[in-house]
This record gives C-alpha cells, sequence and structure tokens, in this order.
C-alpha cells in the first residue's frame, strides 16, 4: 500500500477530500475545558453561570486607583503550580497557564489519548488577541530599566500570540495542521472555523477555541484606549450590554478550549460523549468607518445559518456578542430582529458574569451553548434591567435562567476593527 | 466546491528595494541589503546587524493620518496590497465587497509601535504603573494586529472574511494558505492576502540576543546571513511585507487576468517537539511536504526549485536539508533550493509570503536566485544551494517551506499556469 493510499485509509478521506460528501459531515464536540472568573473547570463554570454568579470585581493583580476602569473579570483562585509543572511556569506568562490548563481539561474530559491516534491526526488552532502581555512588560520592564542582557531567554516565545497554541502542541504531542487567528473578539469563533476545516481536509481532531486575558498595567492601557471600558465601580452596574444605562464592557481574562472531531473518528475511538456538532460559521467585515454602508454582523448570521443549512426558525436561543457599548448593542439587536424578528428567539450574554474576553469569548460562549443545549436551559444576562429603546425588541433572558426546550444555538462574535463572526451549534 | 486558486498581482516591500521589480532585481543580483542597524543605536546588543527596509511612507501614497495611525508593518501592508492589486489589473469599484477577504500574516504584530509607546508610558522603564496621558489614541491597534487586516480592508474596501494568522515564522506562508482556501471553500472570490513584519526594535533585538539566534557578524554586516555556508553563525533580523491578489482561476481567466502561479499544494505540521528547538531528523516538515505533494496529486520530481526556509542557524539549515531529502529522496539532490534570507534577511512572520513572492517570480521569469554569501558549505548541507548566482531554468512547480517557534513547519506547492500566461 502506498504512503497516500495509507494516509487516506488511516483518515477515511482522500487529502484534498474538499467538497466531497463525506468529508462536508459536521464535527463534533467531544470535550469541554474552562477557566474563567467564575469557574476554573467547566461544570463549576456551568453551575455558577446558571446561578447568575457575577465574577467581576476590583483588580486586584495590579493596584488600579489611578486608572479610569479598575473592574476586571479576574481570575483569583487559580494555582498554577497545581496545574503545572516548573519547568513550564518559567517560560509562560497568565494566559498560557490558562490556556494549558483548559487543554489538559478538555483532552481529559474527551477521553482523548494521544498515542492511540496517528502521529499528524490531531491539530490545534487557537485564537490571541495580545499574547502574554504581563510576561512582555516584564521583559520590556528589563529591557529599558537594565539593559538588554537582562532579558529573558523565554522572550523570544513566551509574549508572542502564537504561544498558546505551540505549547498545546508540545505538551500533549499534537503533531497535526495548527494555526493562530488574532481577530480580537472575534477570534475564538473564527479559530474554530478554521479547525473545522481542518477536520473536513482530513485531520480527525483539533483543540481549538481560545483562553485570553492581559490584566497587566501595560494590557490595561491599550484596552483602555478603546473607549469602550465601564467606568463603573459598580460591578453590577458596570457592564450592561443592551440596557438603557449601557456604559461600556468590563474586560475579564480566561476562556474555553474545546476537542473537536470529524464524527466518524469520534464515533470509531469511542467518544464518551458528544456535546454536540460545529453546523454552520461564517466570518464577515464591516465596511471602513468612512463608507456610508451597513455593518456585517448581519451577513455573518445569515452566512452561517446557511452553511448550516438551517433556517432563521430553527435556532432556540442566541448567545450575542453584548458589546455593552449602546450604539454597537443596537447594531446587534438590529441585526437579531432583521434575521429572527421581534422577540422571535431568546437572546442571552452570559459574559455579564465573567466580562468580555476578548480571544477567549467565542470559545467560552461555545461551550456554555453546548451546555445550554445539553441540559436544555438557558443562562441568564445579569445585571440587566430595563432594556435600550432600539434593544426593547429582543427577548434577553435576564435575571435567571430559562428551561427551554433547545436543540441550535448561534452564538456570535465582534472584534474591534470591524471582524464578525457566527457559529451554529446543533445537539447531538 | 472545487475552485482552483491563481495569483493574479503582487506587491512587496523588501529591504533593498519597494516594489517588486526591485525585489527581484535585488534577488537576481545576488546582492544582500543585510547592513548596521540604523533605527536604534544596536551597540549594546549582539547582533548588530539587521535588513531594513527604505520606506517612506508618504511616496508610497499614505496619508499624515494613515501614516500616524498604523504601526509600520501595516504601512507595509497597506502599500503592497495596493501594488498587488494594480498589478492584478482589478478595478475595486466593480467589485462586489462582500466576495473580498483580507488576510496578513504577521508573527510579531506592531511590536515597534508597542515598544516606542511603552518607553513614554513607563518613562523608560521606571514605571511599573504605566501612565497612559502621553500615549497613542492608537494604543489598541497596536495591542491587537487584527488592525492589520482591518487596515488592509479599508484600504481595498473589502467586506468579506477578514484574518490576521500569527503562527510565528510560518505566518507567511499560512495566511497565503489561508486566503487560498477562502476562495476554494467558496467563501470568497477574490482574496488580498500575504504578510508583514516590522520587528527591527530593541526588544526583538534583545529577544533573539538572549538566545543567540541572530548573528553577532557585526564586522561584516553585507555578509552577516550566510544560509548553509559552514561559517553561519545565527539569522539576520529583517521586515517588509508581501501581498497578493488571489483569484478563482475561472474568474481570472474569465477577466483575462495574466497568472503568474497557480497554488496547488499546502500543509502543515507541529513538530511538538520544543518552542525554539528543532528535531535534528525533520521529520514533520519532511510530512508537510509529503502531504502538499499528496493535495497537489503530484510527484516530487516535478519539483524543479525549493525555496528554502534557510535561516542561516546551524540547527535550522541541517533540519531543513534533512527534511527536504527525507520528502523528495533522491530527486532532493537534483533539485536547487536556494536561500533568499541570504540577500533580504528574516523578517518573521512576512518573510513566508515574501518568499512566495519570489517564488512566482521565479515561475514567470524562469530564473532561480541565488543564495547569497555562500562560499563553503556545510558538509552537512549537501543539497545545491544555487551558490551566489541565479540560474535560468524554467520552472514548472516550485516547492516553498518554513519553520517556525511554536514548532511549526509548512510547505507550499505552486505551479506555472497552463499556457504560459504571464
Amino acid at each position: 500500500m502506498s504512503e497516500r493510499s495509507e494516509r487516506i485509509r488511516r483518515t477515511g478521506h482522500a487529502a484534498d477530500g474538499r467538497g466531497e460528501e463525506k468529508a462536508a459531515d459536521a464535527p463534533v464536540v467531544t470535550g469541554l475545558g474552562v477557566v474563567a472568573a467564575i469557574g476554573l473547570d467547566a461544570e463549576t463554570y456551568w453551575k455558577a453561570v446558571l446561578d447568575g454568579r457575577g465574577g467581576i470585581g476590583r483588580i486586584a493583580r495590579f493596584d488600579p486607583a489611578q486608572y479610569p476602569s479598575r473592574l476586571a473579570g479576574e481570575i483569583r483562585d487559580f494555582d498554577p503550580a497545581a496545574h503545572l509543572p516548573d519547568r513550564l511556569l518559567a517560560q509562560t506568562d497568565h494566559v498560557t497557564r490558562f490556556s494549558l490548563t483548559a487543554a489538559a481539561q478538555a483532552l481529559a474530559d474527551a477521553a482523548v489519548d494521544p498515542a492511540a491516534l496517528g502521529d499528524y491526526d490531531m491539530g490545534v488552532v487557537t485564537a490571541s488577541s495580545a499574547g502574554g502581555f504581563e510576561f512582555g512588560q516584564k521583559e520590556l520592564e528589563k529591557l529599558w530599566s537594565k539593559g538588554g542582557d537582562h532579558v529573558s531567554a523565554y522572550q523570544s516565545f513566551a509574549w508572542f500570540y502564537a504561544v498558546n497554541t505551540g505549547q498545546i502542541s508540545i505538551r500533549h504531542g499534537l503533531r497535526g495542521p495548527s494555526g493562530v487567528l488574532v481577530t480580537d473578539q472575534a477570534g475564538g469563533l473564527d479559530a474554530i472555523g478554521q479547525a473545522r476545516r481542518h477536520l473536513r481536509a482530513g485531520t480527525a481532531l483539533a483543540i481549538t477555541g481560545g483562553v485570553d486575558g492581559s490584566l497587566c498595567p501595560w494590557g490595561w492601557i491599550g484596552q483602555l484606549a478603546t473607549g469602550r471600558i465601564s467606568e463603573s465601580d459598580d460591578p453590577a452596574r458596570a457592564y450592561l450590554p443592551f440596557d438603557r444605562d449601557a456604559n461600556g464592557f468590563v474586560p475579564g481574562e480566561g476562556g474555553a478550549i474545546l476537542v473537536v472531531e470529524q464524527r466518524e473518528a469520534a464515533r470509531r475511538r469511542a467518544a464518551p460523549r458528544v456535546y454536540g456538532e460545529i453546523s454552520g460559521y461564517a466570518a464577515t467585515f464591516d465596511p471602513a468607518p468612512d463608507r456610508n454602508r451597513p455593518p456585517g454582523l448581519r451577513r455573518a448570521i445569515e452566512l452561517a445559518l446557511a452553511d448550516a443549512g438551517c433556517p432563521a426558525t430553527e435556532i432556540d436561543v442566541v448567545f450575542a456578542d453584548a458589546a455593552g457599548v449602546p450604539e454597537l448593542d443596537l447594531a446587534e439587536a438590529k441585526a437579531l430582529v432583521g434575521v429572527f424578528g421581534a422577540g422571535r428567539v431568546p437572546v442571552t450574554a452570559p459574559k455579564t458574569m465573567t466580562g468580555r474576553l476578548a480571544a477567549g469569548a467565542g470559545g467560552l460562549d461555545v461551550a456554555t451553548a453546548l451546555l445550554s443545549l445539553r441540559d436544555q436551559v438557558i443562562p441568564p444576562t445579569i445585571n440587566v434591567g430595563t432594556l435600550a429603546d432600539g434593544c426593547a425588541d429582543l427577548d434577553l433572558v435576564v435575571d435567571a435562567a430559562r428551561p427551554a426546550p433547545l436543540r441550535r444555538a448561534l452564538v456570535l462574535a465582534r472584534g474591534i476593527g470591524g471582524f464578525n463572526a457566527a457559529v451554529v451549534v446543533t445537539a447531538p | 466546491m472545487h475552485r482552483r486558486v491563481v495569483i493574479t498581482g503582487l506587491g512587496v516591500v523588501a529591504p533593498g528595494g519597494i516594489g517588486a521589480k526591485a525585489f527581484w532585481e535585488l534577488l537576481t543580483s545576488g546582492r544582500t541589503a543585510t547592513r548596521t542597524i540604523s533605527f536604534f543605536d544596536p551597540s549594546p546588543f549582539r547582533s548588530q546587524v539587521a535588513a531594513e527596509c527604505d520606506f517612506d511612507p508618504a511616496a508610497h501614497g499614505l496619508t499624515p493620518a494613515q501614516t500616524l495611525r498604523m504601526d509600520r508593518a501595516a504601512q507595509f501592508a497597506v502599500v503592497a496590497a495596493a501594488e498587488a492589486v494594480e498589478d492584478a489589473g482589478l478595478e475595486l469599484a466593480e467589485l462586489d465587497p462582500y466576495r473580498v477577504g483580507t488576510v496578513v500574516g504577521s508573527a510579531v504584530g506592531a511590536t515597534m509601535s508597542l515598544e516606542r509607546e511603552y518607553v513614554i508610558a513607563s518613562d523608560r522603564g521606571r514605571r511599573w504603573l504605566v501612565d497612559d496621558a502621553h500615549t497613542s489614541p492608537h494604543l489598541y491597534d497596536y495591542y491587537v494586529p487584527g488592525s492589520f487586516a482591518a487596515e488592509v480592508a479599508w484600504s481595498i474596501g473589502a467586506e468579506g472574511p477578514a484574518a490576521v494568522v500569527s503562527t510565528g515564522c510560518t505566518s507567511g506562508l499560512d495566511a497565503v494558505a489561508y486566503a487560498a482556501e477562502l476562495i476554494r471553500e467558496g467563501s470568497a472570490d477574490v482574496v488580498v492576502g500575504g504578510a508583514s513584519d516590522a520587528p527591527i526594535s530593541p526588544i526583538t533585538v534583545a529577544c533573539f540576543d538572549a538566545i543567540k539566534a541572530t548573528t553577532p557578524r557585526n564586522d561584516d554586516p553585507a555578509h552577516a546571513s550566510r544560509p548553509f555556508d559552514n561559517s553561519r553563525n545565527g539569522f539576520v533580523l529583517g521586515e517588509g511585507s508581501a501581498m497578493f491578489v488571489l483569484e478563482d482561476l475561472e474568474r481570472a481567466r474569465r477577466r483575462g487576468a495574466p497568472v503568474y502561479a497557480e497554488i496547488v499544494g499546502f500543509a502543515s505540521r507541529c513538530n511538538a517537539f520544543h518552542m525554539t528547538g528543532l528535531r535534528p531528523d525533520g521529520r514533520e516538515m519532511a510530512e508537510a511536504i509529503r502531504n502538499a505533494l499528496d493535495t497537489a496529486r503530484m510527484d516530487p520530481t516535478a519539483i524543479g526549485y525549493v525555496n528554502a526556509h534557510g535561516s542561516g542557524t546551524k540547527q535550522n539549515d541541517r533540519h531543513e536539508t534533512a527534511a527536504v531529502k527525507l520528502a523528495l529522496r533522491e530527486h532532493a539532490y537534483a533539485t536547487p533550493m536556494s536561500s533568499i534570507k541570504s540577500m533580504v534577511g528574516h523578517s518573521l512572520g512576512a518573510i513566508g509570503a515574501i518568499e512566495v513572492a519570489a517564488c512566482a517570480l521565479a515561475i514567470t521569469n524562469g530564473v532561480v536566485p541565488p543564495t547569497a554569501n555562500l562560499h563553503e558549505p556545510d558538509p552537512e548541507c549537501d543539497l545545491d544551494y544555487v551558490p551566489l548566482e541565479a540560474r535560468d531554468r524554467r520552472l514548472d512547480a516550485v516547492l516553498s517551506v518554513g519553520s517556525g517557534f511554536g514548532g511549526f513547519q509548512s510547505a507550499m506547492l505552486l505551479a506555472r499556469p497552463e499556457g504560459d500566461a504571464r
């Protein structure tokens, strides 16, 4: 048997199997790992979400007194040494430690034994927004205050955007097609879309999603420059998407890592559970600011629905981007009402509990959506009271979790600059 | 949907001259564009050489507002994209914005702007609690380099899928592959894609000094980048961008656009070995090459030229030589393989795209660019590295490979268009 036919036999696809019927099968999610302010594993996080427990508070990692914004969804009770060997602690930023922890959880949840799969059958595609920023600030400080001789031997990779994919690949021996996407908050969904492409081209399994966060002074002033960060000091009044008192958002840290697999590969290795399938994905970009053209979010929704072969009426819940900035909330509400009709689909934003997680958001919202499908319950959007004019047509799930029959969920994300992404997930 | 993807336009910003024409002249002359770093005083550093671009944003049509707003790497990408669009003869006003995608690869994003702003905000490293009173209002655009794709998309009016791909030093190849995939799968008809990096700043120089990855050959900057030579002792940092117009082949044919090359195969693998180290046998890169050949349904013997990663570190050049032998077997010895990093340095994430531009021009012109500064090959590097002088050769298919921190290994195959269109 030639190497090529051997490869086709092993993966079940010709290497260029794009477009073949079999390859068009939607991949399935078989494992979840979560690290967020309200839970350091998927089930703890999910319980907190259903309870509507807020994780936003005053920043403790550094003294935020001098800055106009002082709240974040900070992860406080994470002991890196409990999760990672010393060798990795020395060379990693917080964001990489969180990523490695979430990836290990996801692989354990999916009961994947990397040694049992083929050498190149597993890849890693993650999203990043700013890399390991606190690590980077420390090294910049050494360079400028003490000189180049003091810069860490790990700086060349510990801060950069590819660090999480690289470290996950190395730790678990994953040698398949891999990648890193940077599209601000849309990145988590774009990573899942790219992982799906790899599976369609023949890779059996991919680790995807993203974990993010740059809670250090240098990262903080970068985020403040967006002009979108809430200046409220009241955790219950700071991040109020779609509310008439919306006044910006609160950044957080964390995210989720997912194991996605070809359906057939998951069946073959008797994966313990299937959370659901990735049925549709699309990405669009907004027009340049000076052009009088409509934003691209609605088009991303419509393209993702078309990709999933799913009419709008089949979507049972929407996990919103929920920018918390009045004009952006209005634009999202308009897109949703345009596609689904007024009040026709429940909408929620559990990120009101974790803060907005940049590249960590998309993966975490997809994980949350899959848990919603599993337990047939929509988690709440917390703290939101009276909806803004123009957002009042949304059926926003507020105050408490809402039980509902759920088969399909739509997850949305928008990245600063104009990135839009949408994913449709379906119960198994 | 099974569409074929071709390159119909290209633009290059590279050391030694701005624009594809100047770039190709440099490569075929065998001259080098490496020199002592001029952007800052390099004397405190171990490695003091780099391949810098003499780039005047105003001369290339950027407005003062754009220049003020954009990081240098974003400026490169926008200028290279404009050249590519013009080269392809695209009428932007006639395109459906929804069907035009934008992809930019970058390893280290807006690192120059970030460092400049950090120095202001921290009072030269004196303050941990940095002060934003005097920093740029565009700091977030530097903090998240998704802004590079946004700037290019705005400049060409694209509203299809947009992304920045950041896989270290394979970002350029991976970004071109991502762009091609958007067309192949039907998400876009045209993608302006490529890569850009402008990393020549103190923090980048210091971080490579710390692991002795860059060359200390400061007394001979013009001959400091010596891939495959026995005297090589590290890479020379570079900067630049290459951007392409990629199109569905049928679309290109309909509008009668000349074609440089078709992107016929691509694959990437990870070594899962070490963030900066390479396994000596090159097996993951070899696997990427073999898989790219599979996707192209191509026999190794069709390859007429290998554009090497050829960074000029001891480790890389041996790793890569082993990988190419593993994948191409005896054909490796019969195939010219050169490193343009000997002339334009290593611009991290950008270089993969710049090397794709070199491959496209090599196919079009029937010329293999040389490896400059190669006088005495490493005995363990025993392939034909095209020393010193360019070589005429008709090329039907070329292979470009890349290797990056994080363990990324990528391989792309480009083929001469049917009918010698260009």
